[in-house]
Protein backbone atom coordinates (compact mmCIF):
# COMPACT_ATOMS: atom_id res chain seq x y z
CA UNK A 1 0.00 0.00 0.00
CA UNK A 2 1.24 3.50 -0.80
CA UNK A 3 0.13 7.06 -0.31
CA UNK A 4 -1.16 8.43 -3.63
CA UNK A 5 -2.55 11.95 -3.70
CA UNK A 6 -3.62 11.56 -0.08
CA UNK A 7 -5.22 8.14 -0.71
CA UNK A 8 -4.01 4.88 0.78
CA UNK A 9 -3.90 2.63 -2.30
CA UNK A 10 -2.53 -0.78 -3.28
CA UNK A 11 0.34 -0.96 -5.79
CA UNK A 12 -0.86 -4.46 -6.58
CA UNK A 13 -3.43 -7.03 -5.47
CA UNK A 14 -1.81 -10.21 -6.81
CA UNK A 15 1.16 -9.06 -8.86
CA UNK A 16 1.75 -6.30 -11.39
CA UNK A 17 2.55 -8.67 -14.28
CA UNK A 18 -0.53 -10.83 -13.82
CA UNK A 19 -2.75 -7.76 -13.46
CA UNK A 20 -1.18 -6.14 -16.53
CA UNK A 21 -1.71 -9.24 -18.68
CA UNK A 22 -5.30 -9.61 -17.43
CA UNK A 23 -6.08 -6.13 -18.79
CA UNK A 24 -4.32 -6.74 -22.13
CA UNK A 25 -5.87 -10.20 -22.66
CA UNK A 26 -9.04 -10.44 -20.56
CA UNK A 27 -10.36 -7.78 -18.18
CA UNK A 28 -9.24 -5.94 -15.05
CA UNK A 29 -10.92 -3.60 -12.60
CA UNK A 30 -9.23 -0.58 -11.02
CA UNK A 31 -10.46 1.44 -8.07
CA UNK A 32 -10.21 5.04 -9.33
CA UNK A 33 -12.17 6.59 -6.45
CA UNK A 34 -9.17 8.86 -5.83
CA UNK A 35 -9.88 10.76 -9.06
CA UNK A 36 -11.67 14.08 -8.59
CA UNK A 37 -15.19 14.85 -9.87
CA UNK A 38 -15.89 18.54 -10.43
CA UNK A 39 -19.25 19.65 -11.85
CA UNK A 40 -19.39 22.90 -13.81
CA UNK A 41 -22.78 24.30 -14.76
CA UNK A 42 -24.66 27.45 -15.74
CA UNK A 43 -25.51 29.49 -18.80
CA UNK A 44 -21.89 30.68 -19.13
CA UNK A 45 -20.31 27.27 -18.42
CA UNK A 46 -19.35 26.45 -22.02
CA UNK A 47 -17.78 29.84 -22.77
CA UNK A 48 -15.96 29.83 -19.44
CA UNK A 49 -14.53 26.31 -19.92
CA UNK A 50 -13.28 27.39 -23.33
CA UNK A 51 -11.33 30.21 -21.68
CA UNK A 52 -10.01 27.86 -18.97
CA UNK A 53 -9.10 24.70 -20.96
CA UNK A 54 -6.98 24.11 -24.09
CA UNK A 55 -9.34 21.89 -26.10
CA UNK A 56 -12.52 23.23 -27.70
CA UNK A 57 -15.64 22.43 -25.68
CA UNK A 58 -17.80 23.56 -28.64
CA UNK A 59 -16.81 20.35 -30.40
CA UNK A 60 -18.46 18.18 -27.73
CA UNK A 61 -21.85 16.75 -28.53
CA UNK A 62 -24.19 15.91 -25.72
CA UNK A 63 -22.82 12.98 -23.68
CA UNK A 64 -19.38 13.19 -25.21
CA UNK A 65 -15.99 13.77 -23.61
CA UNK A 66 -12.60 15.14 -24.59
CA UNK A 67 -9.09 15.11 -23.15
CA UNK A 68 -7.88 18.59 -22.30
CA UNK A 69 -5.45 20.65 -20.19
CA UNK A 70 -5.73 23.23 -17.47
CA UNK A 71 -2.75 25.58 -17.90
CA UNK A 72 -1.10 28.32 -15.90
CA UNK A 73 -0.45 31.76 -17.44
CA UNK A 74 2.94 30.56 -18.73
CA UNK A 75 1.35 27.68 -20.62
CA UNK A 76 2.58 25.06 -18.12
CA UNK A 77 0.32 22.15 -17.22
CA UNK A 78 -1.55 22.40 -13.93
CA UNK A 79 -3.56 19.28 -14.74
CA UNK A 80 -4.70 17.02 -17.56
CA UNK A 81 -8.32 15.96 -17.38
CA UNK A 82 -11.40 14.67 -19.16
CA UNK A 83 -14.37 16.99 -19.61
CA UNK A 84 -17.74 15.32 -20.20
CA UNK A 85 -20.79 17.23 -21.41
CA UNK A 86 -23.61 15.76 -19.32
CA UNK A 87 -26.35 18.17 -20.43
CA UNK A 88 -26.70 21.51 -22.13
CA UNK A 89 -24.69 23.80 -19.84
CA UNK A 90 -23.63 21.02 -17.45
CA UNK A 91 -20.17 19.42 -17.47
CA UNK A 92 -18.28 16.85 -15.43
CA UNK A 93 -14.51 17.29 -15.11
CA UNK A 94 -12.56 14.21 -13.98
CA UNK A 95 -9.21 15.39 -12.59
CA UNK A 96 -6.13 13.87 -10.95
CA UNK A 97 -6.41 13.06 -7.24
CA UNK A 98 -3.29 14.96 -6.21
CA UNK A 99 -4.52 18.07 -8.05
CA UNK A 100 -8.14 18.34 -6.85
CA UNK A 101 -7.50 21.15 -4.37
CA UNK A 102 -5.24 23.11 -6.70
CA UNK A 103 -7.56 22.69 -9.71
CA UNK A 104 -10.63 23.77 -7.75
CA UNK A 105 -8.79 26.75 -6.22
CA UNK A 106 -7.69 27.80 -9.73
CA UNK A 107 -11.24 27.44 -11.06
CA UNK A 108 -12.72 29.42 -8.16
CA UNK A 109 -10.13 32.16 -8.64
CA UNK A 110 -11.14 32.50 -12.30
CA UNK A 111 -14.88 31.83 -12.03
CA UNK A 112 -17.34 34.34 -13.50
CA UNK A 113 -21.07 35.09 -13.11
CA UNK A 114 -23.28 32.45 -14.69
CA UNK A 115 -20.93 29.58 -13.74
CA UNK A 116 -21.15 27.24 -10.74
CA UNK A 117 -18.19 25.03 -9.76
CA UNK A 118 -18.99 22.13 -7.42
CA UNK A 119 -16.25 19.85 -6.15
CA UNK A 120 -18.04 16.57 -5.42
CA UNK A 121 -14.94 14.37 -5.35
CA UNK A 122 -15.69 13.01 -1.88
CA UNK A 123 -19.23 11.93 -2.83
CA UNK A 124 -18.13 9.81 -5.79
CA UNK A 125 -16.43 6.47 -6.10
CA UNK A 126 -14.97 5.43 -9.44
CA UNK A 127 -14.13 2.08 -11.02
CA UNK A 128 -12.39 1.46 -14.33
CA UNK A 129 -13.21 -1.83 -16.06
CA UNK A 130 -10.65 -2.32 -18.81
CA UNK A 131 -9.71 -5.02 -21.30
CA UNK A 132 -11.01 -6.86 -24.37
CA UNK A 133 -13.65 -8.65 -22.28
CA UNK A 134 -14.95 -5.46 -20.63
CA UNK A 135 -17.86 -5.29 -23.11
CA UNK A 136 -18.99 -8.83 -22.22
CA UNK A 137 -18.84 -7.94 -18.56
CA UNK A 138 -20.76 -4.72 -19.22
CA UNK A 139 -23.65 -6.61 -20.89
CA UNK A 140 -23.66 -9.14 -18.09
CA UNK A 141 -23.57 -6.52 -15.35
CA UNK A 142 -26.55 -4.62 -16.81
CA UNK A 143 -28.26 -7.86 -17.94
CA UNK A 144 -28.43 -6.51 -21.50
CA UNK A 145 -30.86 -3.77 -20.44
CA UNK A 146 -28.46 -0.88 -21.02
CA UNK A 147 -26.76 -0.31 -24.36
CA UNK A 148 -23.02 0.31 -24.21
CA UNK A 149 -21.88 3.92 -24.52
CA UNK A 150 -19.82 4.59 -27.67
CA UNK A 151 -16.12 5.44 -27.45
CA UNK A 152 -15.68 8.71 -25.47
CA UNK A 153 -19.37 8.79 -24.65
CA UNK A 154 -20.89 9.02 -21.16
CA UNK A 155 -24.29 7.70 -20.08
CA UNK A 156 -26.35 8.35 -17.01
CA UNK A 157 -28.01 5.19 -15.72
CA UNK A 158 -30.44 4.79 -12.82
CA UNK A 159 -29.94 1.47 -11.09
CA UNK A 160 -31.98 0.82 -7.98
CA UNK A 161 -31.42 3.79 -5.70
CA UNK A 162 -28.15 4.65 -7.44
CA UNK A 163 -27.24 6.98 -10.28
CA UNK A 164 -24.25 5.79 -12.31
CA UNK A 165 -22.27 7.76 -14.86
CA UNK A 166 -20.72 5.27 -17.28
CA UNK A 167 -18.11 6.41 -19.78
CA UNK A 168 -16.34 4.47 -22.53
CA UNK A 169 -12.93 5.81 -21.50
CA UNK A 170 -9.78 4.58 -19.82
CA UNK A 171 -6.05 4.90 -19.22
CA UNK A 172 -4.83 1.51 -20.45
CA UNK A 173 -5.11 1.50 -24.25
CA UNK A 174 -7.75 -1.24 -24.06
CA UNK A 175 -11.47 -0.96 -24.63
CA UNK A 176 -13.36 -0.41 -21.40
CA UNK A 177 -15.53 1.68 -19.14
CA UNK A 178 -15.17 4.09 -16.26
CA UNK A 179 -18.03 4.19 -13.76
CA UNK A 180 -18.69 7.01 -11.31
CA UNK A 181 -21.32 6.62 -8.61
CA UNK A 182 -22.17 7.31 -4.96
CA UNK A 183 -19.22 6.46 -2.72
CA UNK A 184 -21.36 4.44 -0.26
CA UNK A 185 -22.10 1.88 -3.03
CA UNK A 186 -18.41 1.36 -3.89
CA UNK A 187 -17.81 -1.93 -2.08
CA UNK A 188 -21.02 -3.51 -3.41
CA UNK A 189 -20.32 -2.55 -7.04
CA UNK A 190 -16.66 -3.64 -6.75
CA UNK A 191 -17.73 -7.07 -5.44
CA UNK A 192 -20.48 -7.49 -8.05
CA UNK A 193 -18.07 -6.71 -10.91
CA UNK A 194 -15.46 -9.17 -9.62
CA UNK A 195 -18.14 -11.83 -9.17
CA UNK A 196 -19.69 -11.39 -12.60
CA UNK A 197 -16.25 -11.28 -14.22
CA UNK A 198 -14.80 -14.32 -12.43
CA UNK A 199 -15.14 -16.73 -15.36
CA UNK A 200 -13.82 -14.03 -17.75
CA UNK A 201 -10.51 -14.06 -15.86
CA UNK A 202 -11.03 -10.67 -14.19
CA UNK A 203 -8.33 -9.38 -11.80
CA UNK A 204 -8.46 -6.47 -9.40
CA UNK A 205 -5.63 -4.17 -10.50
CA UNK A 206 -3.53 -1.67 -8.55
CA UNK A 207 -1.46 1.41 -9.28
CA UNK A 208 1.50 -0.67 -10.50
CA UNK A 209 -0.36 -2.15 -13.47
CA UNK A 210 -2.07 1.19 -14.10
CA UNK A 211 1.40 2.67 -14.57
CA UNK A 212 2.84 -0.07 -16.83
CA UNK A 213 -0.31 -0.11 -18.98
CA UNK A 214 -0.41 3.66 -19.47
CA UNK A 215 3.32 3.87 -20.13
CA UNK A 216 3.16 1.25 -22.91
CA UNK A 217 0.57 3.55 -24.54
CA UNK A 218 2.71 6.66 -23.77
CA UNK A 219 -0.16 8.31 -21.89
CA UNK A 220 1.42 10.96 -19.66
CA UNK A 221 1.15 10.93 -15.88
CA UNK A 222 0.81 14.39 -14.34
CA UNK A 223 3.57 15.08 -11.84
CA UNK A 224 5.94 12.79 -13.78
CA UNK A 225 5.59 13.51 -17.51
CA UNK A 226 3.59 16.72 -17.18
CA UNK A 227 4.55 19.69 -15.05
CA UNK A 228 3.84 23.40 -14.53
CA UNK A 229 7.06 24.18 -16.42
CA UNK A 230 6.19 22.10 -19.52
CA UNK A 231 3.52 22.94 -22.09
CA UNK A 232 1.25 20.46 -23.91
CA UNK A 233 3.19 21.27 -27.11
CA UNK A 234 6.45 20.20 -25.46
CA UNK A 235 4.61 17.08 -24.27
CA UNK A 236 3.67 16.32 -27.90
CA UNK A 237 -0.05 16.71 -27.16
CA UNK A 238 -0.97 19.64 -29.41
CA UNK A 239 -3.91 17.57 -30.72
CA UNK A 240 -5.70 18.54 -27.50
CA UNK A 241 -4.95 22.24 -27.86
CA UNK A 242 -7.12 24.46 -30.06
CA UNK A 243 -5.09 27.54 -30.92
CA UNK A 244 -7.93 28.70 -33.19
CA UNK A 245 -9.74 29.72 -30.00
CA UNK A 246 -9.22 33.50 -29.52
CA UNK A 247 -8.36 33.17 -25.84
CA UNK A 248 -7.59 30.68 -23.09
CA UNK A 249 -5.20 30.79 -20.15
CA UNK A 250 -1.68 30.00 -21.37
CA UNK A 251 -2.54 30.57 -25.04
CA UNK A 252 0.12 33.27 -25.64
CA UNK A 253 2.98 30.93 -24.74
CA UNK A 254 1.58 28.10 -26.84
CA UNK A 255 1.07 30.39 -29.87
CA UNK A 256 4.67 31.56 -29.50
CA UNK A 257 5.89 27.95 -29.35
CA UNK A 258 3.86 26.98 -32.40
CA UNK A 259 5.49 29.89 -34.23
CA UNK A 260 9.08 29.29 -33.10
CA UNK A 261 9.12 25.61 -32.19
CA UNK A 262 9.88 23.97 -28.84
CA UNK A 263 13.30 23.35 -27.29
CA UNK A 264 12.40 19.97 -25.81
CA UNK A 265 9.88 17.31 -26.68
CA UNK A 266 8.50 14.45 -24.60
CA UNK A 267 9.32 11.24 -26.47
CA UNK A 268 9.18 7.54 -25.59
CA UNK A 269 12.25 5.34 -25.66
CA UNK A 270 12.93 1.63 -25.62
CA UNK A 271 16.04 -0.03 -24.14
CA UNK A 272 18.11 -2.21 -26.44
CA UNK A 273 18.45 -5.80 -25.25
CA UNK A 274 18.58 -6.96 -21.67
CA UNK A 275 19.14 -4.07 -19.26
CA UNK A 276 17.98 -3.12 -15.78
CA UNK A 277 14.58 -1.40 -15.95
CA UNK A 278 14.86 2.35 -16.49
CA UNK A 279 13.06 4.46 -13.89
CA UNK A 280 12.17 8.13 -13.45
CA UNK A 281 15.02 10.65 -12.92
CA UNK A 282 17.77 8.63 -14.62
CA UNK A 283 20.22 10.73 -16.64
CA UNK A 284 20.19 10.43 -20.45
CA UNK A 285 23.40 10.82 -22.46
CA UNK A 286 23.97 11.63 -26.12
CA UNK A 287 27.47 11.81 -27.62
CA UNK A 288 28.89 11.42 -24.11
CA UNK A 289 27.01 14.47 -22.77
CA UNK A 290 24.08 14.50 -20.32
CA UNK A 291 21.10 15.92 -22.25
CA UNK A 292 18.00 15.02 -20.25
CA UNK A 293 16.43 13.07 -17.41
CA UNK A 294 13.80 10.32 -17.72
CA UNK A 295 10.33 11.32 -16.50
CA UNK A 296 8.94 7.76 -16.37
CA UNK A 297 10.34 4.29 -16.78
CA UNK A 298 9.54 0.65 -16.22
CA UNK A 299 9.89 -2.74 -17.79
CA UNK A 300 7.12 -3.27 -20.31
CA UNK A 301 5.30 -6.49 -19.40
CA UNK A 302 3.97 -6.80 -22.96
CA UNK A 303 7.29 -6.19 -24.75
CA UNK A 304 9.56 -7.66 -22.06
CA UNK A 305 11.93 -4.71 -22.38
CA UNK A 306 12.69 -1.47 -20.54
CA UNK A 307 10.69 1.57 -21.69
CA UNK A 308 10.24 5.16 -20.61
CA UNK A 309 9.72 8.78 -21.56
CA UNK A 310 11.80 11.93 -21.38
CA UNK A 311 11.93 15.54 -22.54
CA UNK A 312 14.74 15.38 -25.10
CA UNK A 313 16.29 18.45 -26.80
CA UNK A 314 14.43 18.88 -30.11
CA UNK A 315 17.56 18.28 -32.21
CA UNK A 316 17.68 14.70 -30.87
CA UNK A 317 13.95 14.09 -30.40
CA UNK A 318 13.64 12.00 -33.54
CA UNK A 319 12.47 8.45 -34.08
CA UNK A 320 15.34 5.90 -34.12
CA UNK A 321 17.78 8.35 -32.50
CA UNK A 322 20.21 6.45 -30.26
CA UNK A 323 20.62 7.56 -26.65
CA UNK A 324 22.14 6.10 -23.47
CA UNK A 325 20.52 5.82 -20.04
CA UNK A 326 22.67 5.90 -16.91
CA UNK A 327 21.56 3.18 -14.51
CA UNK A 328 23.57 3.07 -11.27
CA UNK A 329 26.69 4.45 -12.96
CA UNK A 330 26.58 2.29 -16.09
CA UNK A 331 25.22 3.47 -19.44
CA UNK A 332 22.83 1.31 -21.42
CA UNK A 333 21.75 1.95 -25.05
CA UNK A 334 18.20 2.92 -25.95
CA UNK A 335 16.40 4.28 -29.01
CA UNK A 336 13.75 6.93 -29.34
CA UNK A 337 10.52 5.42 -30.59
CA UNK A 338 7.18 6.36 -32.06
CA UNK A 339 4.06 6.54 -29.86
CA UNK A 340 2.55 4.26 -28.70
CA UNK A 341 5.17 1.70 -27.65
CA UNK A 342 2.52 -1.04 -27.53
CA UNK A 343 0.79 -1.46 -30.87
CA UNK A 344 -2.01 -3.90 -31.44
CA UNK B 1 5.47 -17.96 4.44
CA UNK B 2 8.20 -20.55 4.16
CA UNK B 3 11.07 -20.08 6.69
CA UNK B 4 13.34 -23.19 6.58
CA UNK B 5 14.76 -24.17 9.97
CA UNK B 6 18.26 -24.92 8.68
CA UNK B 7 19.01 -21.36 7.46
CA UNK B 8 20.16 -18.13 9.15
CA UNK B 9 18.50 -14.81 8.44
CA UNK B 10 19.16 -11.06 8.42
CA UNK B 11 16.82 -8.28 9.48
CA UNK B 12 16.93 -7.10 5.86
CA UNK B 13 15.38 -10.40 4.65
CA UNK B 14 18.37 -12.25 3.23
CA UNK B 15 19.09 -15.89 4.13
CA UNK B 16 22.37 -17.83 4.26
CA UNK B 17 23.02 -21.55 4.03
CA UNK B 18 26.39 -22.71 5.39
CA UNK B 19 28.05 -25.10 2.94
CA UNK B 20 31.43 -26.25 4.18
CA UNK B 21 33.25 -23.00 4.85
CA UNK B 22 31.12 -20.92 2.48
CA UNK B 23 27.76 -19.20 2.77
CA UNK B 24 25.14 -19.28 0.00
CA UNK B 25 22.94 -16.14 0.00
CA UNK B 26 19.45 -15.42 -1.23
CA UNK B 27 16.33 -13.46 -0.29
CA UNK B 28 13.59 -14.92 1.86
CA UNK B 29 10.14 -16.04 0.77
CA UNK B 30 8.78 -13.05 2.67
CA UNK B 31 11.08 -10.69 0.70
CA UNK B 32 10.19 -12.16 -2.69
CA UNK B 33 6.49 -11.87 -1.86
CA UNK B 34 6.96 -8.21 -0.97
CA UNK B 35 9.03 -7.56 -4.10
CA UNK B 36 6.89 -9.71 -6.45
CA UNK B 37 7.58 -10.10 -10.16
CA UNK B 38 11.38 -9.87 -10.12
CA UNK B 39 12.46 -8.79 -13.62
CA UNK B 40 16.17 -8.07 -13.21
CA UNK B 41 18.95 -9.08 -10.82
CA UNK B 42 22.29 -7.31 -10.68
CA UNK B 43 24.88 -9.54 -9.01
CA UNK B 44 28.36 -8.79 -7.68
CA UNK B 45 31.35 -10.04 -9.66
CA UNK B 46 33.11 -13.25 -8.61
CA UNK B 47 36.14 -12.12 -6.61
CA UNK B 48 34.44 -8.96 -5.33
CA UNK B 49 34.82 -8.10 -1.65
CA UNK B 50 31.55 -7.63 0.19
CA UNK B 51 30.99 -6.23 3.64
CA UNK B 52 28.34 -7.35 6.11
CA UNK B 53 25.24 -5.09 5.99
CA UNK B 54 26.52 -3.24 2.87
CA UNK B 55 24.65 -3.40 -0.47
CA UNK B 56 26.03 -6.23 -2.62
CA UNK B 57 23.32 -6.83 -5.26
CA UNK B 58 20.18 -5.22 -6.67
CA UNK B 59 16.90 -7.01 -7.26
CA UNK B 60 14.43 -5.14 -9.44
CA UNK B 61 10.72 -5.80 -9.65
CA UNK B 62 8.40 -4.09 -12.14
CA UNK B 63 7.78 -1.33 -9.65
CA UNK B 64 11.05 -0.74 -7.83
CA UNK B 65 14.73 -1.53 -7.35
CA UNK B 66 15.77 -3.01 -3.99
CA UNK B 67 19.26 -3.37 -2.50
CA UNK B 68 20.36 -6.78 -1.24
CA UNK B 69 22.78 -6.59 1.68
CA UNK B 70 25.64 -9.04 2.24
CA UNK B 71 24.89 -11.01 5.43
CA UNK B 72 28.62 -11.60 6.03
CA UNK B 73 31.95 -9.95 5.17
CA UNK B 74 34.02 -11.85 2.66
CA UNK B 75 34.76 -12.61 -0.98
CA UNK B 76 32.21 -13.60 -3.61
CA UNK B 77 33.18 -17.02 -4.95
CA UNK B 78 30.12 -17.80 -7.11
CA UNK B 79 27.08 -16.02 -8.53
CA UNK B 80 23.84 -17.44 -9.91
CA UNK B 81 24.21 -16.78 -13.63
CA UNK B 82 20.87 -18.46 -14.37
CA UNK B 83 19.14 -15.35 -12.99
CA UNK B 84 20.28 -13.35 -16.00
CA UNK B 85 17.74 -15.20 -18.16
CA UNK B 86 15.33 -16.29 -15.44
CA UNK B 87 15.18 -13.61 -12.74
CA UNK B 88 11.76 -14.99 -11.72
CA UNK B 89 13.53 -17.91 -9.95
CA UNK B 90 13.83 -15.44 -7.07
CA UNK B 91 10.02 -15.58 -6.82
CA UNK B 92 9.37 -19.20 -7.66
CA UNK B 93 12.19 -20.83 -5.66
CA UNK B 94 13.80 -18.28 -3.31
CA UNK B 95 15.70 -20.91 -1.25
CA UNK B 96 16.70 -23.05 -4.24
CA UNK B 97 17.17 -21.96 -7.85
CA UNK B 98 16.69 -18.34 -6.82
CA UNK B 99 19.93 -18.13 -4.81
CA UNK B 100 22.03 -15.02 -5.54
CA UNK B 101 25.70 -15.53 -4.65
CA UNK B 102 28.14 -17.48 -2.45
CA UNK B 103 30.51 -15.78 0.01
CA UNK B 104 33.75 -17.14 1.41
CA UNK B 105 33.46 -15.43 4.82
CA UNK B 106 36.37 -13.60 6.39
CA UNK B 107 34.92 -13.49 9.88
CA UNK B 108 32.87 -16.66 10.44
CA UNK B 109 31.89 -15.42 13.92
CA UNK B 110 29.57 -12.93 12.18
CA UNK B 111 27.20 -15.89 11.68
CA UNK B 112 26.37 -15.75 15.38
CA UNK B 113 24.85 -12.29 14.88
CA UNK B 114 22.29 -13.61 12.36
CA UNK B 115 18.81 -14.73 13.31
CA UNK B 116 17.63 -18.31 13.49
CA UNK B 117 14.35 -19.35 11.86
CA UNK B 118 12.27 -18.75 15.02
CA UNK B 119 13.67 -15.22 15.47
CA UNK B 120 13.10 -14.44 11.78
CA UNK B 121 9.52 -15.71 11.95
CA UNK B 122 8.98 -13.39 14.92
CA UNK B 123 10.44 -10.48 12.93
CA UNK B 124 8.03 -11.00 10.03
CA UNK B 125 5.12 -11.51 12.42
CA UNK B 126 4.46 -15.16 11.68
Amino acid sequence: MVDFGGWHMPVQYGGILEEHHAVRNAVGVFDISHMGEVFVSGPEAKAWLNRLLTNNVDRLSLGECQYTFLLNEKGGVIDDLLVYQLDEGRYLLVVNASMIDEDVAWMRAHVCPGVTVENRSNEYAGLAVQGPRAVTLFDRFFEGKISRPARNEIKRVEMGCMTLFIARTGYTGEDGFELFFAAECAAAVWKAILEKGADLGIKPCGLGARDTLRLEMCYPLNGSDLSPTRTPLEAGLSFYVDLEKPEFIGRAKLAEQRQNGVHHRLVPFKMKGKTPPPRAHYTIFKNGQPIAETTSGTVSPTLGIGIGMAYIPSEFARINEEIEIDIRGRRFPATIEKKPLHKK
Amino acid sequence: MNVPDDLKYTETHEWIRLEGGNARVGVTDHAQAELTDVVYVELPKVGAKVEAKAAAAVVESVKAAGDIYAPLTGTVVAVNEALENDPAFVNTDPYGEGWLFVIAPEAPDEVAQLKDAAAYRALTGE
